[in-house]
């Protein structure tokens, strides 16, 4: 093992990218997600708290709006995925043999894509005023 | 294979602020991720009509449910304010040592005024 590990060119070394076998994709795109979260999200704390309603009728004629639609499904994409890129993280670094990894990050995964499309079709619901 | 020791040692470290805010960082992001159930939670309600989205609106006006929210709404805003810390650490700023600890208490100045800045509002408003 240690032997072929020496056999290994430098090159090749350097492109290993270590347990994940990539890496500044998902660096890069954490990273974007993480500025966009911050206007989208000071906008959503904003709106909670300034709700003018917090009944059934007030909140879903909010939602309907469509500056307040579009922007709602933008911090759902960018929060969740954004979310998944740092529980993959987490993963990577806790759970112990690669399948497990796998397993357990495609699961992450698959729950906020669920996740993700439950919101953007709920608000996509209330916006259409079915 | 290189056996070689895994990090992080956690118990052979002395517990320093830019240690236990990068430790918080990551944990406040679990919680936050836990936290996007509660807005999946209030769109699939308000989506499925009055009588669950009033149930959501109970839960979360309830002590519990304030608290939970109390909870989760420092969460964000020390995930935020850090995160940004980490953006400019990104870009290869304020990595010495006085900096990383200015930058620190920064953030954690950041989000007890933020913090505070939407709760009292709501609670003397």
């Amino acid at each position: 093992m240690e032997n072929s590990e020496n056999l290994v060119a430098p090159l090749a070394r350097a492109r290993g990218l270590g347990g994940a076998h990539e890496g500044t994709h998902h660096w890069l795109h954490q990273r974007i997600t993480a500025v966009a979260n911050l206007p989208l999200m000071l906008w959503l704390v904003w709106s909670v708290t300034h709700m003018a309603s917090w009944d059934y009728a007030g909140f879903t004629a909010w939602l309907a709006q469509p500056v307040n639609a579009v922007l709602m499904i933008l911090s759902v994409l960018s929060v969740f995925y954004h979310a998944s890129l740092g529980a993959q993280v987490i993963l990577e670094d806790y759970v112990h043999g690669a399948g497990w990894r796998l397993v357990k990050i495609t699961a992450m995964k698959l729950f906020f894509i669920v996740m993700a499309l439950a919101c953007v079709f709920s608000i996509l619901k209330i916006a259409f005023g079915a | 294979m290189i056996q070689r020791p895994l990090s992080p040692h956690l118990q052979v470290y002395r517990w320093r602020l830019t240690m236990a805010m990068s430790i918080l960082h990551r944990a406040t992001g679990v919680a936050l991720a836990f936290g996007t159930l509660m807005v999946v939670w209030m769109l699939l309600a308000a989506a499925s009509g009055e009588a669950a989205f009033s149930q959501f609106v109970v839960c979360m006006t309830s002590l519990p449910g304030q608290i939970l929210l109390f909870g989760w709404s420092i969460a964000l805003f020390y995930h935020m304010s850090n995160g940004i810390r980490h953006l400019f650490w990104d870009i290869g700023k304020g990595f010495e040592l006085k900096a990383a600890y200015g930058s620190g208490y920064a953030v954690l100045i950041a989000t007890a005024v933020l913090t505070m800045a939407v709760w009292c509002p709501l609670f003397f408003g």
